[in-house]
């Protein structure tokens, strides 16, 4: 069995180490050395790169990263468990809306972020709406904020939330929710006391499934943020085009991935790995 | 268990979330006014987005890319799961994660960088090929996953049945596995092709020229604003990408 193996695994081994891995090493190197007078790289080593990012400007683009990314994560988590709740006791109609959670997520990201666009703006559909009904009288100024950034990447990831929460509300003990009416539990108490306790595993799942995706987002601050919203994505996609500074886009890439790292197998411990 | 009527109207209310705005984008597709008034039905958009050169041409290449990076990544991402299934490999199933949860934006600068540097060597350029290898490469980690997925429901002892009676290990694989993981290797395909399709950040980062994608014609425009063609394009995607999940969702469970 072995040598079958060997080979069926080769393409896969070829294709990651190529493709994958080498190309991160690469940056790895880019991230010490310096960059050159017109935007490429000169062989000198430094930490340049690293201590760059001490700077406040990128610390704020750090923290506003982490900021717009665990609102996106509580909201999403706030949202997605009641509708989780909904779906594990829906009986035999569970897999159909499960489905339903899922449908739109399997649609184009880019298509789903230029709905709202098509919403938001100015002219879009809201203003336009609210304005015919004589609610406003000038447009609300609903797109290119952190907040249209925060609702694009609830909207994107709340999948990634019930999902999880599904998966341990599916699992969780009826008896015990039985047990604490019986015993005198209000529906409130029971819910606050065994349910969401006892889901504690998706609810960490369902916060690091979303919140990783949301630290690196790099499209939805782009088109819903208008620009000004700008998170860890931008920045290194700045610094590999317009800026031309590939040694710091690739520290800044290094550390994004390393809080990724950090976040999936210290936090999460690798829960994930199961899948494969 | 009772049910929480409180529950039921909260759940309405989510879905209505989740599939408004792409129900509203695909209704206002129809309407004859560029602007966000009803003016009356009309295929003026869709009429206008088939005669759209760039769009057309950056479909094709879409559709072409998608489709060769899905051949490639379910034939090698089945053999792979395959192997995985026999015995883990820690190394290659973590790295296939790890790729997994690479932020796209990294895994797009570190492949453009990375074909920079074998450019000083090579003479080439980038083009459809670095995308489709770029491709192949973010669809393997989502084939591997799914085709697992099926192998765990699969009998292994009839694997060893069919070597007990003269099958080699090849003809084993060949006539007993594949046959019956086959949905899901199609599902995997499926949604390799949607991924690879809808992929903006790393194509973006790794196109040439000659290799603009739908996605990055979609993303340009967006940028400048909101155009009803790309409302048409985006109803259109939405029931292709709608009716390929639906299928491949089908296989899976099949």
């Amino acid at each position: 069995m072995n040598r079958l193996r060997a080979w069926f695994l080769a393409p896969t081994w070829t294709v990651v180490i190529t493709l994958f891995l080498a190309p991160l090493a690469i940056i790895l190197g880019y991230s010490f050395l310096t960059r050159g007078v017109y935007g490429g790289i000169t062989l000198s080593w430094t930490l340049e790169s690293y201590q760059r990012l001490i700077d406040p400007i990128y610390l704020e683009i750090l923290w506003r990263s982490f900021w717009i990314a665990g609102a996106s994560t509580v909201l999403c988590l706030l949202l997605g468990f009641p509708l989780a709740l909904f779906i594990s006791r829906a009986g035999r109609h569970k897999n159909f809306y499960l489905g339903l959670v899922m449908l739109p997520f399997w649609t184009s990201f880019l298509v789903r972020t230029y709905a709202w666009m098509f919403l938001l703006r100015d002219t879009g559909l809201l203003n336009t709406l609210l304005q015919k009904l004589g609610v406003i009288h000038s447009p609300l100024p609903l797109l290119y904020n952190d907040g249209a950034v925060i609702l694009g990447l609830v909207y994107g990831y709340l999948p990634f939330t019930v999902l999880p929460l599904y998966a341990t509300l599916e699992r969780l003990d009826r008896t015990l929710l039985e047990a604490a009416a019986d015993l005198g539990a209000r529906p409130w108490a029971a819910l606050t006391r065994i349910t969401i306790p006892l889901s504690a595993p998706g609810i960490r799942a369902g916060a690091i499934l979303v919140f990783i995706p949301c630290l690196g987002a790099y499209l939805t601050p782009d088109l819903l943020g208008g620009g000004k919203s700008v998170m860890i994505g931008n920045l290194i996609q700045n610094q590999f085009t317009t800026a031309r500074d590939w040694p710091f886009g690739s520290a800044v890439s290094l550390v994004l991935m390393a809080i990724v790292m950090v976040l999936l197998f210290v936090i999460a411990r690798g829960e994930g790995e199961g899948l494969l | 268990m009772k049910r929480t009527p409180a529950l039921a109207i909260y759940a309405v209310g989510a879905y209505l979330f989740l599939h408004l705005p792409l129900l509203i984008l695909s209704i206002f597709s129809f309407n004859s006014s560029r602007f966000t008034v009803w003016e009356g039905f009309s295929l003026r958009w869709y009429s206008a987005a088939l005669h759209d050169s760039q769009l057309t041409e950056a479909a094709w290449n879409s559709l072409i890319i998608a489709a060769v990076a899905t051949l490639f990544s379910t034939v090698l991402g089945t053999l792979c799961a395959y192997g995985l299934w026999k015995r883990t490999s820690r190394p290659l199933a973590g790295s296939l994660y790890l790729s997994l949860v690479t932020p796209e934006i990294v895994t797009g600068i570190s492949l453009l960088a990375f074909y920079q540097w074998i450019f000083r060597f090579l003479h080439a350029q980038l083009g459809m090929h670095t995308v489709i290898l770029a491709h192949v490469s973010f669809c393997l980690a989502y084939v591997v996953i799914v085709v697992i997925a099926r192998l765990r429901t699969v009998d292994a002892t009839l694997e060893e049945a069919a070597l007990d009676l003269g099958a080699n290990e090849w003809q084993a694989f060949r006539y007993v596995t594949l046959p019956a993981i086959l949905p899901g290797v199609v599902a995997a395909g499926l949604l390799a092709f949607t991924v690879s399709f809808d992929d903006y950040v790393i194509t973006s980062l790794v196109a040439g020229v000659d290799s603009e994608t739908l996605p990055m014609v979609i993303y340009a425009i967006a940028r400048r604003g909101v155009n009803p063609v790309v409302n048409a394009i985006s109803a259109l995607i939405v029931i292709g990408f709608g009716s390929l999940v639906m299928i491949s969702e089908r296989l899976r469970s099949a």
